[in-house]
């Protein structure tokens, strides 16, 4: 397309959003009311995504050992663990150290400590599993072996509830995909048909265009710059939406839960553009639904 | 005035154009010349307009075939129809201008979709505008001017592509006698230059005036 052509096609994009303005404001609100909702799902996901890797890479096998075991065992112990297949690193907890995690991390209910004469807490071991062996068999196989071991009294590990965890959120996943795909469809609906009623109220103009010898590809370019651009501009005001509702979150809500678990973000700016961009196609398949119909009629 | 070279534009064989079961057309075999001024007329319903959509594609024949220039219309893409309307220029009775857009737009329109540049589409709308006498309203609307005055810019718009043949569907039936005379000279300015001019009318005092082939339609039939 020749530049001047461009030139054209914008100045008439932009005359004709000017002199049907209500229609238009209509149709980015909305738009950008559903790109608000497809984001926020979207956040969601990338968020949610992040929780469940971060808990799997938190996951790691504890090994209780019996009140009875004799220290000189200890490095036998630990030694055979740590041949194992999948362990990447072995920590050894005495029992006394385990008693002042437990304290730090319940600071707040220290008086639940008072009346503690003997610390019932067993030794154990903190085994940390290598990235690859991450999966729930291989991950169950070690634990079994490392329960066989003499003096082990007992195995634990938090892969079982991970996966609870994430088979529910799976499920979150799966109707955030598919309502973020209805109001994606509604979005092109909403653009297809604002543009409809545009091109119906200029059909005699659209009709003088083609006996002067203009070409469909003519008529359709201004339509398609208008639905980049109100795309462009619903996206935008989605995405700005969106963020300030982050931020609401982020400082009233979710602080204290983030804080100790994992940190919640806002789309990178790769990830704005993107949404921004996704929210131009639908402003132009919009168009480009409403052009195929009406041109063909 | 006779053609002065006999050399064909449009062949016309056998032409017939129905709606449903009535026969708006009927078995039309005619040719128009290079640089010919023709009238064509007839009561109304006697076909004329369907005629000249029938020419720039407006409509397509329900049987026959129409050649242009050496292209049969009916083997024309939809997508080649904008460049067969390239060569006319079209007029219509009720004008036809875009009443959203002024009048300096309604006429750039043409070039504008033609692909011509922003330089040429200013000067060559300038010389039309001088030619219709309008140059001085390139920013009125449409719905601000007189009917005579419309129908000198949908005139302007119509030669404005130099276009190698101008259809005039009733360029003349809603101005009054003075318009209408400015309209007839305009389409002889037109035919100086070498345009072709097919005029349907019922106007016997234009056809008069003009003293050209005339093609006489009754029931959809030529009776020449």
């Amino acid at each position: 397309m020749k530049t001047f052509m461009l030139d054209i096609f914008i100045k008439r994009a932009l005359a004709d959003m000017k002199s049907n303005k209500f229609l238009n404001i209509i149709a980015i609100i909305t738009l950008g009311l559903s790109i608000l909702i497809v984001s926020a799902f979207l956040l969601f996901l990338i968020n949610i995504n992040e929780v469940i890797d971060s808990c799997k890479k938190s996951v790691r096998i504890m090994a209780y050992l019996d009140p009875g075991f004799e220290e000189v065992q200890l490095e036998g112990i630990k030694q055979r663990i740590r041949e194992m297949d999948g362990v990447s690193e072995i920590i050894f907890i005495s029992k006394e150290e385990a008693l002042k995690r437990l304290k730090e991390q319940m600071k707040r209910q220290s008086s639940l400590f008072e009346n503690i004469d003997t610390n019932p807490l067993p030794d154990s071991f903190e085994v940390q599993i290598a990235p690859n062996f991450e999966t729930d068999e291989k991950m169950e196989a070690l634990a079994q072996k490392i329960e066989k071991l003499p003096s082990v009294q007992e195995v634990e590990y938090g892969r079982k509830w991970v996966n609870k965890f994430t088979r529910v959120v799976n499920i979150f996943k799966i109707t955030a995909f598919v309502m973020a795909l209805f109001f994606l469809l509604a979005a092109i609906f909403i653009m297809a048909n604002t543009i409809r009623l545009l091109l119906y109220s200029k059909r005699e103009e659209i009709q003088i265009m083609r006996l002067v010898g203009a070409t469909d590809s003519f008529i359709k370019w201004p339509f398609y710059i208008e639905g980049l651009i109100m795309g462009g501009i619903g996206g935008i005001i989605g995405i700005s939406m969106l963020f300030l509702v982050f931020i609401f979150i982020s400082i009233n809500v979710s602080q204290d839960l983030a804080s100790d678990f994992v940190s919640i973000r806002f789309f990178s700016i790769k990830d704005s553009i993107w949404v921004i961009s996704s929210s131009m196609f639908v402003g132009w398949l919009g168009c480009y639904l409403s052009l195929k119909q009406f041109l063909k009629a | 005035m006779e053609n002065q070279n006999n050399e064909v534009i449009i062949q016309l064989f056998h032409v017939h154009k129905r709606y449903g079961g009535k026969n708006a057309i009927i078995d039309v075999t005619v040719n128009f010349f290079k640089n010919e001024f023709v009238f064509i007329t007839g009561p109304s319903g006697a076909g004329k307009s369907t005629l000249m959509k029938l020419l720039y594609l407006g409509e397509p024949a329900s049987e026959g075939q129409i050649i242009i220039e050496g292209v049969n219309l009916s083997r024309l893409s939809n997508s080649q129809i904008p460049f067969l309307r390239r060569k006319f220029g079209i007029i219509f009775q009720d004008f036809r201008l875009i009443n959203t857009k002024n009048v300096y737009e309604n006429v750039s329109l043409v070039l504008e979709s033609m692909g011509m540049n922003r330089k040429y589409i200013q000067k060559k709308v300038k010389i039309v505008l001088r030619m219709v006498g309008m140059e001085d309203r390139g920013n009125n609307y449409p719905l601000s001017l007189s009917g005579g005055e419309q129908q000198r810019i949908a005139i302007a718009r119509a030669m404005v592509g130099d276009p190698k043949i101008i259809l005039a569907d009733e360029p003349t039936a809603s101005l009054d006698s003075e318009s209408a005379d400015a309209v007839l000279e305009l389409l002889k300015t037109a035919h100086s230059k070498g345009t072709t001019i097919i005029v349907s009318t019922h106007d016997k005092e234009l056809i008069r005036k003009m003293g050209t082939r005339v093609l006489h339609l009754k029931e959809g039939q030529v009776q020449e």
